[in-house]
């Protein structure tokens, strides 16, 4: 495989980042070497969750307005790697809540989104896999990702109120666990080498997705 | 001489936005009645469920009012489902679509018109369904049977509108009938719970002000997805 610049960086940024994570990192005081999941955990879950998705949304929008097969390539591509990512936060997260929390799962807000993110994203690519017209295609993943994205909140809405009425384990905060600095650098390098990460698998599977459109294209 | 009531005059105006809706809306229903097949098939999945339910449970161990509004919600969801398949399956076999698209109707107006003919045939089933669970599982709904009415009218314009377009879009793919729940079930979470958290207090005699949050979230859900897949909806066409 040939790998581009951007690839070389991004393996280099990963490859970097998960060293420093596991030898140069200090180990948490309460939770010891479970809490290194977090390096993995929360990065997949910004590119996942957030990232891909909002350009997923970002670029169904632009499609139905421009009818751009770019845009639709951008959008498929994101959902892909979106999707990876967004697998990578719910293996992840499992493995480190059954030390931590005693459990692999619970139906927690942030658990129950990704879960349901991750259901839509998989729904994307199957609706995307059962279309042979290109242009219809388009239209459907763009109709199905603005859908999903304005489907975000409800899902937030109502896991909030189901599981405020409740009692709940107390979870970790984004902003409440003050950590060493140590453990911001790495955490911190983390999210951009993971971004990194997926900005290339993007252009890659994106180029693919050029190509095997221009493939298809040239055959019928 | 003015034309006999029972033929239709050749000469007569385009309808507007709201009657070739209702006209839409009527010719789905008339398919539906006259040929009975899917409705039918409906209330037999609603009313087998309620059995299967009943004794998917330990009854000794789960009370029957703790498992009614589950059981009134997994029904009303996967029966809606049934009817949403056929509202664009129905045009299928012989390509009515090309001719309704072909006709002076607004495509909005179609949605809007298959979304209420399914909005009927899901409140159909609800209006059976309903009184037979509380029935058969002995959960008493008179006290509140308006509040419940309340939720249920919410969530099943919900799910009606983004199943509606969802069917629309689910028939002219390779998978067809098989692709509705895998696109539609995700969306329907954010209505079911609500309507289910609803339903379950409501059974255990809470006051309606209890599930005004939930009543808020449905509606804020009709609101958004009716605007939204109405627009979306022409996107969903052969252009």
């Amino acid at each position: 495989m040939k790998f581009s610049k951007l690839g070389v960086v991004a393996v280099i940024a990963v490859i970097g980042v998960y060293i420093r994570a596991i030898y140069f990192t200090p180990f948490d005081a309460l939770q010891g070497p479970a809490q290194k999941i977090l390096y993995v955990h929360a990065p997949s879950a910004w590119v996942g969750l957030y990232l891909a998705f909002g350009l997923v949304f970002i670029t169904s929008v632009l499609y139905l307005w421009l009818k751009d097969p770019k845009l639709d390539r951008v959008a498929s591509s994101s959902a892909e790697v979106g999707f990876v990512f967004t697998s990578v936060v719910l293996i992840t997260g499992p493995l480190w809540a059954k030390p931590i929390w005693g459990a692999y799962w619970t139906w927690d807000a942030r658990l129950t989104l990704t879960l349901f993110l991750w259901f839509i994203y998989a729904g994307y690519i199957i609706l995307r896999g059962a279309i042979d017209d290109f242009e219809m295609r388009a239209r459907f993943s763009a109709v199905l990702g603005i859908l999903g994205a304005l489907l975000v909140p409800f899902i937030h809405l109502s896991v909030y109120f189901f599981r405020t009425m409740h009692p709940m384990p107390v979870l970790l905060k984004p902003s409440a666990p003050s950590m060493p600095s140590d453990m911001v650098i790495t955490l911190v390098s983390a999210f951009c080498a993971l971004t990194l990460l997926y900005a290339w698998l993007l252009h890659e599977r994106y180029l693919l997705a050029t190509e095997r459109d221009a493939a298809l294209e040239g055959r019928s | 001489m003015p034309p006999s009531p029972r033929v239709a005059p050749v000469h007569r105006r385009a309808p507007g936005f709201v009657g070739s809706t209702l006209a839409i809306a009527r010719k789905d229903t008339l398919i539906e009645l006259r040929s009975r097949s899917v409705i039918l098939s409906a209330l037999a999945f609603a009313v087998l469920a309620i059995t299967i339910f009943f004794f998917a449970w330990d009854p000794t161990a789960v009370a029957s009012i703790d498992l009614a509004p589950g059981v009134l919600w997994v029904i009303f969801t996967f029966s809606g489902l049934l009817g949403l398949h056929r509202s664009f399956g129905v045009e299928q076999p012989t390509r009515a679509m090309d001719a309704l698209l072909a006709a002076p109707v607004d495509r909005e107006a179609i949605y809007l018109g298959k979304l209420i003919a399914n909005l009927a045939f899901v409140m159909v089933v609800q209006a059976i369904s309903l009184p037979a669970v509380a029935l058969l599982y002995n959960v008493p709904i008179g006290g509140y049977l308006w509040p419940l009415i309340g939720v249920v009218l919410l969530a099943s314009v919900g799910l009606v509108a983004v199943g509606t377009l969802f069917s629309s879009m689910a028939v002219s793919t390779r998978l067809a009938e098989l692709l509705l729940p895998l696109l539609a079930l995700p969306f329907f979470v954010p209505v079911i719970l609500p309507a289910a958290q609803a339903t379950a207090r409501l059974m255990n005699g809470r006051a309606v002000s209890e599930v005004s949050g939930y009543l808020s979230i449905l509606a804020a859900f009709d609101v958004v997805f009716l605007v939204v897949c109405t627009l979306l909806y022409p996107y969903t066409l052969e252009q």
